[in-house]
């Protein structure tokens, strides 16, 4: 076969733009090619919010934009034969296809073929107290936590058998995010499960798009150094990939953003540990022969990949219940602001270990230092540079109950009154803390169950 | 030749990324002909001291020179990870850019 295969994507997380769908859907018709669509919605801690939803409401659980994302494309995809995929099922597959078959009787497909993949949820059969923790998280005493979720990531295989058995929706749970991409591309080429180099450039194409428009100028621009077009309207990434495992990274024409060598190789190492083994579950991904040319607007060439066997053990990520985070946030500014912020800082956090509510506790001076800080405050506290106009003192800890959670966020509210001069605009949150883990569990204690059928059989 | 002190933002443009504890941070300069400058003053340990506040214990560079890109890893960086941190950046995405702000000395054009 020597024609391109297009993959479209259209979402890089649970809560990304919900209007990219429609210019990437145009763009792979106008193309006439043979091409897939996919839709990554799921970070490691939305399954556990999905998993607690679908405890409260066993018809939950799964995306919530799912038919806010699908409406506008659906009918279009079906006709031109463009298969969707997506972990959009998250912690309830099976009530996700119903969504789906129901969106798709109302817009007249009744005979729309949705394949649900089911299985990655491990969490009441496979014991993971005996497992190996994964290496970044060995040595954490768990005895006191509850779990909520257990999910494995699955390969691409079981999506593949979902779209050769005709589904034209395939909806999964818990994948890992390259394999949404490769499944279209060993569906359509063939590729055997051990074709390793064909998987690793299927591999490289899935984790490019994974993100959305990380690779076409997300998380990417920086005014006057690195400007895109149209910042509010990015183009959402499109590969061609070629049946030789090369590739052209680009995006719709009518669309913003760009692509290009810088914005393809940040996204090339997002998440990337050693650039000779990137693991997925299919195959082991090696992108230190990678070479890239720009052929003309918006069109990066890649090449290179190189494929090893994918390992012998699945990951199963689980999510535990674990502690309370409590927040707090009040304002001072104008003359004098940094010795009242630093002030303020010190007092609640005084005040939180005189009452003994907190495990852990954490003072941010939003204006002057806070996501690059630390615990302690090594550089706010060090910090020697001009006086700020207007900052902001973050308080945060981590407690083992709701109410004390709220009680040590509210000793910032008690500030309007007790603060230093000035102190105003006090807001507080308290929020359940979710802890991950992960394991490395052997394939057969995974067994994955694919069901195809018409949307008027859903129910 | 003549040598100029500049931030690396002048010069390269980086992201971050993070797994559990562990972060990432690519780093490219804008033009290939830095690349060996960099090779040469963005080393692991310069990099691990950037984060030392942060408790980080170990920096890795791996090198990727058909691409003109470095890849530092970063182990225990991120003060929990995104489940774990009280930092509002529990990812650590903000982080590439404490890197840009690491000073270079280039080759001054003038």
């Amino acid at each position: 076969m020597s024609e391109l295969f297009l993959v479209g994507n259209a979402s890089g997380f649970s809560g990304d733009r919900i209007d990219a769908a429609p210019p990437v859907v145009r763009a792979l018709v106008r193309s006439g090619k043979p091409a897939a669509l996919f839709f990554e919605c799921l970070a490691e801690r939305t399954i556990a919010l999905a998993q607690i939803e679908k405890r409260r409401d066993p018809e939950a659980g799964y995306e919530p934009m799912l038919e806010r994302l699908l409406e506008p494309i659906l009918a279009d995809c079906a006709r031109a034969g463009i298969p969707i995929l997506g972990n959009f099922g998250a912690a309830n597959p099976v009530a996700a296809a119903r969504c789906v078959a129901r969106l798709a009787r109302r817009l007249g497909i009744e005979d729309l073929r949705i394949g649900v993949v089911t299985g990655d949820d491990v969490s009441g059969s496979v014991d993971l107290g005996n497992l190996a923790a994964h290496e970044t998280d060995a040595g954490f005493d768990m005895s006191s936590w509850t779990m909520i979720s257990a999910n494995a990531y699955i390969g691409a295989a079981p999506l593949a058998e979902a779209l050769s058995r005709g589904a034209q929706v395939v909806v999964a749970g818990r994948t890992s995010d390259p394999s949404l991409a490769i499944a279209p591309l060993m569906h359509h080429y063939g590729w055997a499960e051990d074709d390793w180099q064909a998987l690793a450039a299927g591999a490289a194409c899935g984790h490019l798009l994974e993100c959305g428009s990380q690779v076409t100028g997300g998380v990417f621009w920086d005014p006057g150094f690195k400007d895109i077009p149209d910042p509010a309207n990015i183009g959402f990434p499109i590969a061609e990939v070629s049946p030789d495992g090369s590739m052209v990274i680009t995006k719709p024409w009518d669309t913003g953003g760009l692509v290009d060598l810088r914005s393809v190789k940040e996204q090339l190492l997002y998440e990337l540990h050693d650039p000779a083994a990137y693991l997925t579950p299919d195959v082991v991904m090696d992108i230190t022969g990678v070479t890239m040319e720009q052929l003309g607007r918006d069109r990066v060439a890649l090449r290179g990949v190189r494929g090893h066997p994918r390992p012998d053990r699945l990951k199963v990520t689980a999510c535990y219940e674990g502690s309370w985070l409590g927040e707090g946030e009040v304002s001072v500014a104008g003359p004098n602001t940094l010795a009242r912020a630093r002030a303020t800082a010190d007092v609640l956090l005084q005040r939180v270990q005189q009452r003994g509510l907190a495990r852990r506790a954490r003072a941010d001076l939003i204006g002057v230092s806070a996501v690059h800080d630390s615990d302690d405050g090594a550089l706010w506290r060090s910090y020697d540079g001009p006086e700020p106009p207007d900052i902001r003192i973050r308080l945060a800890v981590e407690t083992s109950t709701r109410d004390d959670a709220d009680q040590a966020a509210r000793e910032v509210l008690a500030m309007l009154c007790c603060g230093t001069a000035g102190t105003s605009g006090a807001r507080w949150r308290v929020t359940p803390r979710l802890l991950t883990r992960s394991f490395l569990v052997p394939r057969e204690m995974v067994p994955i169950e694919v069901r195809v059928l018409e949307a008027r059989a859903w129910n | 030749m003549e040598l100029k002190e500049v931030p690396l933002h002048a010069v390269a443009h980086a992201r971050a990324g993070d797994k559990g504890n562990r972060g990432n941070i690519s780093l490219m300069p804008y033009d290939p002909a830095l690349y060996p400058v960099l090779a040469e003053q963005v080393t692991e340990a310069r990099v691990l001291a950037l984060f030392a506040h942060r408790g980080a214990t170990r920096c890795v560079r791996y090198d990727l020179p058909l691409i003109h890109a470095f890849n530092f890893v970063i182990d225990d960086v991120l003060e929990g990870g995104v489940n774990g941190s009280l930092n509002l950046d529990g990812h650590g995405k903000s982080l590439s850019f404490r890197l840009l702000s690491l000073t270079v000395r280039i080759p001054d054009a003038g």
